[in-house]
């Protein structure tokens, strides 16, 4: 054994060991790595050994990979058994390559026993490194000893079963054997070592590795069973056995077990023949082969094109070929296949679904980020136009269009190339093809035919058989024949004269080919033309042809004689003519002679004087006959002679090269050299260009191609370009050929190839046997006889209309064509071709219909083909006018007045127009009929009194005019309104953070929320939220509750012992200067001894009253009660609408009034008073606060003392404080005279008040102005948010004013001035209580929804309603001319909330005037209802209130210190002297007095019918004379403005009706309308009353006002007799 | 009146909020409530048997029915007009459907199909800091014809107008939301919002009609409008 291998043995030995002393110790290692470690080690050893030995135990995996993970040692076993025969073999290299393969087969067992052991330690990563891929790759590499190797396995694999147990017994032997070497440490490691390395012994060699692998084996497993064995358990359930079966095996040194279960046999393998046969079997590959047509259809049955019947077949869906053919041949071998396929033999199918185009909507894509310089210019694409009326409207669906242009071939006829002899033969051939082109038409035969037919015609005629026709009509006939057969009888022999030319040029021009090829002894074209002679029976030719010459020689006669008679004719004529003259010549002369001999001149005119005619002569027959004769010998063939057919043809050889001269020889290869090819040039543009071919010998090109040519334009023109390449040279081009433009019938397939003639003009020259071009030249020899030929030839070529898929011609339409062009319509498209008017013309288009020759079947024309099938049947009546929209008609089902008639359509319609009425119309009754008439009737009445005015309600006309004014003003704000409503702002949708403000400044929202953050979700003490508004859509009846909370009242009127008749006077109400200093009133104490000690004196409670409902607290005691009671009170809006709208006009008042129980004892018997109590419950009115629900509705919530309104006069009360008893805090209380309630309102759940529209409106102010403004604004609001500040505001026509604009002196009516002229400050309250009885109407309810409008002084007056704001500026206006100091003062008070007041300024001090009640406060009073200011107003300026409080109170109203007062104007931007919205002067009527007294007795009448009708089941008596007392005094109350009188009255009553117990008090109020009138009379209860013997007084009196503003008294009492 | 014909049709929906597609969120809960047109009126289908029952309960069980009744009447009587439904999570299979599987069903009575109504819904859910934030709004209309009908919604929120504030939005858990749901369902003002798209709920109803074919309104198939006999139960529409 060669050393070198032994060393290799020992090396694998040891990392075999180093291998299993790696596994043993890293045993959670997987194999990979040791494998690794392995290679890693292998190339130290010998390189040689390396390469053979380490691709070999690669190689030898597979076979263990089928094995996989069983025990391995079996594989090795196999190995050496195989080769008993080569060990024995010499030391040959095959020897040497044995041993080898020995070798390799025992290292392979040693490892693969490592490795298998080492896989029964850790199997499951095994499988996956078995497979990696290098070593499939290894695998492949010795794929021929892999080959061995498996035929080898396949062998064993029957032995096995017996070799194994011959193993075991030969372990056994090898056991007990082992050399014990000394000085090893262990003996098996000296065993393994002297068993491995020296047994020279093949066989041993083999067994002892074996041996050897197995202990180690053993020892693995021994280590290994103690922790490995549940991995097993991965292992399938044949390997769980036979590993245990393996330990005991290897335990007992026996290893048979392993080859029971393991059978290893070679991978299945069949050939691919075999394997295809077998598939052949099972599968059905079906053929890719077109399937014949027969096949697919019933026995003999033609398939049958339904298109070529004219039936319409939809295009089908496009698959591709092969797949087609597999189908048809899939369905064929299947049984029912035939069904599939329809009866042109193609599969059926349905027409293609498929749009031709995509519908995809255009994706919009909006980036906003795309710089400017990187955006994308849209530029509309701009289609090629050649003209403009070549465009194709934007309409017409389709824009493609095809024409097809098939370029078949070229020839020349001549072409610079051609010799002599191809002039010739060109000329040769053109005559033969004019020989044949005649020869087809035949025109002479034709000719004779018909002058043969003629002269039958004539003889015919000229037979006697007919004696019923006329002479003269069968003379006109034989005449007409005549001349007939004469004319054809000369084309006849024109014809025959050329055909025998031409036959005759040909046969020369052949001859002189002839000659030529002679002369130059070669041949260049394959002409030959071979004169075919057809022989004729000379007899009968003969006969034909005499009896030819008879007939025409008679009928020359004939003609002749005719001439003759006609000539004798003239002839005659003339000589009697001439005769005549002669005659008179004579006689002329004569009589000259006689008279005048000097005037021989005279005779004028010698042409005159007519010839002596000449008499025709007589035709001679022989000279006719000699003439015919001649002619005929001319043009036609001799009697006798063969007919000569030319033939032409190619029969011919051309000379070979080699024969020819050398100039010949050149002129052939300079043709080779030449190619042609064209260019197709479309509207002069090149769209395609053919090959280039090769000039053939014969000067022909075949082209052969077809361009399709895909065209958006009418063709303008078509042109081919004939380009010539010689040589590698450049292309010249040669000619144009302009092919004409196709008709439209003309599509292809149908389209005849033409020959289109071309010629050049370009001169050529050559230096061979060419003849060139333009250049003369001469066949003769002597250079004479030239001829100039030029460059010329034909292409033949077809263009034709491309038929698209569904066979209609994609034809461009008309309307693209010249008007020229139209005679060639015959179009797909109706209208280009008829015009548009000719569709309505049915007869028209049908008659277009069945030129174009549509196709019926095609559903695009079903719609066009059905009308002109009822236009033809002539069964419709064809309307002669015109309707754009002619389904209209269909659509009404019901006439227009039947529509308008139904009053649900109509209900329906004024509900979507949002008309008031109907604008929440609820569940509109299905049905006509359940529609109630009175639905419109208050729909109508207003429609109809829009414009008339109606004084029934409003009782003095003026006022009537200004309601119906408001009412248009109002209405066309709101439709303005309505609009700019449905324009919604995102707020309005979406609730969104606003952008934190980082600043903490301000808000600080960030910051504030950041906090939040860190906050509990839903911590244990909430805390307090504010409550959450509800939006008012969601809303229904009953939902909202207005709330009032009555805590408390003060001072309430007490009631006056009814014994004191006389009282003396006191004053209730304090003087302007107590007013002033808000001293205290010193009250005379005079009455206090009247009331009895303990006596009650008043029983106050409180009734609210809303929309009508009433609600009351309990009764408390006392002028000073608290009740702290919560009533409710429901709320409907009007018509269910719960919009913000419809909640801002609400105008409905919250009247809250203050009674007083009066228990009265109505039993009349004393002796019946031990037994019962009957009291008789009275309620008297003492006095009220009136809130209006769109002030609670904007504020929210109201909260506050406010002063009740108690009417001057209060009989049976008084204010009279009882000294005794609240003397410990009158001097706190009593600073302010009347009585005051305190209140909390609020609306339950609470609403979203409307925002004003924020609708910019435009201004006629200055910009700059308009943004010192916004910036004045915005500076404000930043320091004082809640503060209001008023810079610009809206006037009545929507337009953006400055304020001050607002602001000037307006005089007061002249009376008021004049009432008192001494005394300014009356002047001034007089004047207060004139504005304050403008009546007063909130902005929000005349125009709901919208911000505050501001009229003007006069308009306000004109209107006589206003809010606080109109109110405000009318009384500072008067102050302002009164020479005050006045300023509007914006600012907040109760109720009202943001409102407007005046400030004027007295000598020292300041003064708050309520405008709405002439009310004016000290700066310091308590109880001034303003609290807050925000700016003042000046006619110049606009002053911010920029101090810590806002309260007048505390405030400093002196407006030139900047640091109280943040002013508008300043020193940087100056006044600029704005001029007054106002006019000049306010123009003040009188009021008719005689009205006003007329509309005082009507409002009386009126309101005395109101308390009847409130009383429906008492009787009302009136005390006439009470009433008649009343109103003598009212007016009374009128001049002392309700103060000063009641003691006076009161006196004066008790005089007068002294035995009536009275209760009654005068109302006063505005004039505006009558229903605040009823209301506030209904309010006061007084008709509640229901005492049996109750009578009632009502007196009204109405003060006119300059300017229509009326004060109205209503004094209304009961009236109880005392007994 | 009898005689003259019905002069309302009622329309009876019954079905479920069944469940919701929302990939990228969890723990969902959602709202639902009709809009419909001035003409409806949601409605208990038996008035008069309603009030009989209420009557004689009332009559028999004292204060209890009386409470009911006095609280049926505050709703009217509505059917389930508007809910609120439970907190789902996602499934825990390759669905990820968030279920809800609950109840609609309400009764409207109508002289008019013009606004016709429409279930509006709005999906909520907490975001990475545990607010509630609206996941989704859609609606659509109930379906017109009697029978079963599957319906998927598509959901979208509006998205804030910059940047910034869908920053902060997420960063407070305050995401922009309409003042109101229905806005959803009206045409009216949409232009002005932006919105993104979420998910998809899936709606199930079943659809009575009565009357309808009399008031001359064809909604259904033939044969299932029949005034005779009840119509045969319709197959789930693709």
């Amino acid at each position: 054994m060669n050393p070198k291998e032994e060393k290799v043995k020992i090396i694998t030995e040891e990392f075999i060991e180093n291998d299993e002393d790696a596994g043993v110790g890293r045993q959670k290692k997987t194999p990979k790595v040791a494998r690794q470690k392995r290679k890693k080690r292998l190339p130290t050893t010998g390189p040689e050994e390396m390469v053979s030995e380490n691709p070999h135990f690669n190689q030898q995996e597979p076979v263990q990979e089928d094995s996989d993970t069983r025990p391995l040692s079996m594989t090795s076993r196999r190995g050496p058994r195989s080769l008993p025969p080569i060990p024995s073999a010499s030391r040959t290299g095959f020897a040497e390559f044995s041993m080898r393969e020995r070798m390799r087969e025992k290292l392979q067992a040693a490892r693969s026993k490592a490795e298998s052991t080492l896989l029964q330690e850790i199997p499951t990563p095994r499988p996956r490194r078995l497979q990696s891929p290098s070593e499939k790759e290894l695998e492949t590499e010795f794929g021929t000893e892999a080959d061995e190797e498996v035929q080898r396995t396949q062998k064993e694999d029957d032995s096995q079963s017996y070799s194994r147990v011959k193993f075991c017994d030969s372990v056994r032997k090898i056991k007990p054997k082992p050399p014990v070497p000394p000085g090893f440490p262990s003996a098996e490691e000296a065993y393994n070592f002297f068993t491995f390395n020296f047994d020279p012994e093949p066989e041993e060699s083999e067994e002892k590795p074996k041996a050897k692998n197995r202990d180690g084996t053993n020892q693995e497993e021994e280590e290994g069973e103690e922790e490995e064995p549940p991995v097993q358990e991965h292992k399938m359930d044949e390997e769980e056995l036979l590993s245990a079966k393996d330990d005991e095996d290897f335990l007992l040194g026996l290893d048979h077990a392993a080859e029971d279960f393991v059978v290893v046999r070679p991978a299945d393998y069949e050939s691919v023949h075999v394997r295809l046969q077998m598939e052949k079997e099972l599968l059905f590959v079906p053929s890719r082969l077109t399937v014949p047509t027969y096949k697919k259809l019933p026995e003999n049955v033609q398939p049958r094109f339904l298109e070529d019947e004219g039936l319409y077949a939809g295009a089908r869906p496009e698959v591709p070929r092969a797949c087609q053919n597999i189908m048809e041949n899939r369905l064929l071998t299947q049984e029912p296949g035939r069904k599939w396929f329809g009866d042109d033999g193609k599969i059926l199918a349905l027409p293609n679904p498929t749009k031709g185009f995509p519908s995809r909507p255009p994706v919009l894509t909006q980036e906003q980020d795309i710089k400017a310089e990187l955006e994308t210019l849209y530029k509309k694409a701009v289609k090629y136009v050649h003209r403009s009326q070549h465009m194709i409207g934007s309409g017409d669906p389709s824009g493609n269009f095809q024409l097809d242009i098939d370029i078949s071939g070229l020839i020349f006829t001549h072409h610079p190339c051609f010799s002599r002899e191809h002039v010739l033969a060109a000329k040769l051939a053109q005559l033969y093809d004019q020989h044949l082109a005649r020869q087809q038409r035949n025109k002479a035969k034709f000719l004779t035919d018909k002058l043969q037919a003629l002269r039958n015609a004539v003889q015919t005629e000229l037979n006697p058989a007919k004696p019923h026709k006329s002479l003269d009509t069968t003379q006109k006939a034989i005449n007409e024949y005549k001349s007939e057969i004469r004319q054809t009888r000369k084309l006849r022999d024109a014809e025959q004269e050329k055909d025998r030319t031409l036959l005759k040029t040909i046969i020369k021009v052949w001859k002189e080919m002839k000659s030529l090829r002679e002369f130059q002894r070669f041949t260049n074209t394959p002409l030959k033309l071979v004169l075919r002679k057809e022989k004729v029976d000379q007899k009968t030719d003969e006969e034909a042809y005499e009896a030819e010459i008879q007939a025409e020689i008679s009928e020359l006669l004939e003609e002749l004689m005719e001439e003759y008679e006609r000539k004798m004719e003239g002839y005659r004529a003339a000589y009697q003519q001439w005769k005549a003259w002669k005659k008179a010549q004579r006689a002329k002369k004569k009589k000259k002679k006689q008279e005048h001999p000097d005037e021989e001149m005279e005779e004028p005119y010698p042409g005159e004087e007519p010839v002596k005619p000449v008499p025709p002569e007589p035709t001679d027959r022989a000279l006719v006959e000699q003439q015919v004769r001649e002619r005929a010998a001319r043009s036609r063939r001799r009697p006798g002679e063969p007919t000569l057919v030319p033939e032409l043809s190619l029969a011919g050889s051309v000379t070979p090269n080699e024969q020819c001269p050398r100039a010949e020889v050149l002129r052939r290869e300079d043709v080779k050299r030449r190619s042609i090819y064209l260019k197709v040039i479309f509207n002069d543009k090149e769209v395609s260009r053919t090959d280039s071919r090769p000039l053939g010998a014969d000067f022909r090109v075949h082209f052969g191609q077809i361009f399709n040519l895909q065209i958006f334009n009418w063709p303008e023109s078509l042109m081919l370009q004939v380009y010539e390449t010689i040589g590698h040279s450049g292309t010249t081009l040669l000619a144009e050929v302009f092919l004409p433009i196709p008709e439209t019938t003309i599509v292809t397939g149908r389209a005849p190839i033409e020959e289109v003639e071309f010629s050049s003009n370009q001169h050529v020259t050559l230096d061979h046997e060419g003849v060139g071009s333009g250049v003369p030249f001469s066949f003769e020899a002597d250079g004479s006889n030239q001829l100039i030929l030029m460059t010329s030839g034909k292409v033949s070529n077809g263009v034709a209309w491309a038929i698209g898929e569904n066979g209609i011609p994609l034809i461009p339409p008309l309307s693209q064509q010249n008007i020229g062009f139209r005679s060639a319509l015959k179009r797909a498209d109706a209208i280009s071709s008829i015009g548009t008017s000719g569709l309505t013309d049915l007869k028209k288009l049908a008659k277009w219909a069945a030129e174009s020759k549509l196709d019926p079947n095609d559903p695009n024309n079903a719609p066009l083909m059905q009308l002109i099938s009822v236009a033809t049947s002539g069964e419709s009546y064809v309307p002669d006018f015109f309707r754009l929209e002619q389904l209209q008609q269909e659509f009404n089902f019901v006439s227009d007045e039947e529509l308008n008639r139904s009053k649900r359509f109509r209900l329906l319609c004024l509900r979507s127009q949002e008309v008031p009425e109907f604008r929440n119309y609820k569940q509109i009754p299905a049905y006509d009929r359940e529609i109630m008439e009175k639905v419109f009737q208050d729909y109508e009445k207003r429609l109809r009194d829009r414009n008339v005015i109606e004084t029934k309600d409003h009782i003095d006309t003026h006022r009537a005019i200004v309601a119906k004014y408001l009412q248009q003003v109002r209405e066309s704000v709101i439709n303005r309104f309505l609009i700019a409503k449905h324009h919604f702002l995102l707020s309005d949708l979406i609730v969104e953070e606003e952008v934190p403000n980082i600043s903490s400044e301000g808000s600080g929202i960030l910051g504030l929320s950041l906090f939040k953050l860190a906050e509990q979700k839903r911590p244990l003490r909430p805390r307090r939220k504010g409550r959450k508004k509800v939006t008012a859509q969601n809303l229904s009846d009953g939902d909202i509750k207005v709330l009032v909370n009555i805590i408390r009242a003060y001072d309430i009127p007490v009631r006056k012992p009814t014994a004191s008749k006389f009282q003396q006077p006191s004053r209730s109400s304090r003087t302007f200067s107590e007013k002033r200093a808000a001293s205290p009133t010193a009250h005379s104490p005079t009455h206090s001894a009247d009331y009895p000690l303990g006596q009650v004196l008043v029983r106050p409670f409180v009734e609210v009253s809303f929309q009508r409902t009433i609600c009351h607290t309990t009764t408390a005691e006392g002028p000073n009660p608290s009740w702290n009671e919560e009533l409710e009170l429901p709320f409907r809006a009007p018509n269910g609408d719960y919009s913000t709208t419809s909640l801002q006009s609400v105008r409905d008042d919250v009247f809250i009034n203050i009674f007083d129980e009066v228990l009265n004892d109505v039993l009349e018997d004393d002796h019946e008073r031990g037994r019962g109590i009957h009291t008789h419950i009275e309620r008297h009115w003492l006095g009220s606060v009136k809130i209006p629900f769109s002030t609670i509705y904007f504020q929210a919530k109201i909260d506050g003392t406010f002063k009740i309104d108690i009417p001057p006069v209060l009989l049976g009360y008084s204010k009279e404080r009882n000294l005794m008893i609240e003397r410990s805090f009158d001097s706190v209380r009593s600073l302010s005279e009347g009585s005051y309630i305190t209140l909390f309102i609020t609306i339950e759940p609470q609403l979203v008040p409307g925002e004003s529209v924020r609708e910019k409106f435009d201004s006629q102010e200055d910009e700059k102005l308009l943004q010192a403004t916004e910036k004045f604004q915005t500076e404000c609001a930043l320091k004082f948010p809640h503060r209001q500040c008023l810079t610009t505001v809206t006037d009545i026509s929507g337009k953006t004013v400055f304020v001050t604009r607002y602001l000037k002196p307006l005089n007061p009516p002249r009376e008021l001035l004049d009432a008192c002229p001494s005394s300014p400050q009356a002047t001034a309250e007089l004047v207060a209580r004139y504005v304050s009885l403008i009546p007063f109407l909130p902005d929000t309810v005349s125009f709901a929804g919208i911000c505050d409008m501001w009229s003007t002084s006069d308009q306000f007056l004109d209107l006589l309603a206003g809010d606080e704001e109109e109110h405000a500026v009318l009384l500072c206006n008067y102050f302002l001319s009164l020479g005050k100091k006045a300023w509007l003062m914006m600012g907040s008070a109760i109720p009202e909330g943001p409102t407007a007041y005046v400030l004027t300024r007295e000598q020292s001090h300041y003064l708050i005037w309520n405008p709405c009640t002439g009310h004016f406060y000290g700066q310091f009073d308590t109880f001034c209802p303003l609290k807050s200011v925000g700016c003042l107003i000046g006619p110049d300026n606009i002053w911010f209130n920029i101090q810590r409080y806002d309260s007048p109170l505390r405030i400093n109203f002196d407006v030139t210190k900047p640091k109280l007062w943040k002013s508008f104007f300043s020193r940087s931007l100056p006044y600029p002297g704005l001029s007054s919205v106002q006019p000049e002067e306010l123009i003040y009527q009188r009021t008719d007095k005689a009205a006003a007294a007329e509309l005082q007795d009507r409002i009386e009448k009126i309101l005395k019918e109101k308390i009847m009708d409130w009383r429906p089941r008492h009787l009302t008596r009136w005390n006439r004379y009470c009433t008649s007392a009343l109103r003598h005094f009212l007016p009374v109350l009128e001049r002392s403005q309700g103060e000063d009188i009641e003691d006076d009255h009161r006196a004066e009553l008790l005089k007068q009706l002294g035995d009536y117990r009275f209760s009654g008090f005068p109302l006063h109020m505005p004039y505006s309308e009558l229903k605040p009138l009823t209301e506030a009379v209904y309010s006061t209860g007084v008709h509640n009353i229901d005492v049996p013997n109750v009578e009632f007084a009502l007196a009204v009196y109405i003060h006119p006002y300059p300017k229509n503003v009326l004060s109205v008294w209503i004094y209304v009492a009961s009236l109880i007799r005392n007994r | 009146m009898a005689a003259a014909g019905p002069s309302v049709f009622l329309l009876m929906v019954n079905g479920q909020v069944e469940s919701a597609q929302f990939p990228e969120y969890d723990d969902l809960y959602c709202k639902y409530c009709f809009v419909y047109g001035q003409d409806w009126a949601p409605t208990a289908l038996p008035l008069a048997s309603v009030s009989r029952v209420d009557g004689g309960a009332g009559a028999e069980e004292g204060p209890w029915t009386v409470t009911r009744t006095e609280e049926r009447r505050q709703h009217g009587d509505k059917g389930l007009e508007e809910g609120i439904s439970q907190i789902t999570s996602k499934s825990q299979d390759v669905r990820r459907a968030l279920v809800w599987n609950f109840p609609i069903d309400v009764t409207f009575k109508s002289t008019n199909p013009y606004g016709w109504p429409q279930i509006v819904l709005s999906v909520y859910g907490p975001d990475v800091f545990g607010n509630d934030v609206v996941r989704g709004y859609g609606a659509v209309h109930v379906p017109f014809s009697p029978g079963r009908h599957k319906r998927t919604v598509p959901m979208f929120v509006p998205e804030s107008t910059s940047k910034l504030q869908k920053f902060t939005s997420w960063f407070m858990g305050r995401r922009p939301e309409y003042t109101d749901p229905k806005v959803v369902a009206q045409g009216e003002g949409r232009e002005v919002t932006r919105v993104r798209s979420q998910g998809f709920v899936t709606l199930l109803f079943n659809v009575v009609t009565k009357d309808m074919r009399k008031l001359g309104y064809d909604t259904g198939p033939p044969d299932t409008q029949g005034a005779s006999g009840p119509s045969p139960p319709q197959g789930l529409p693709p």
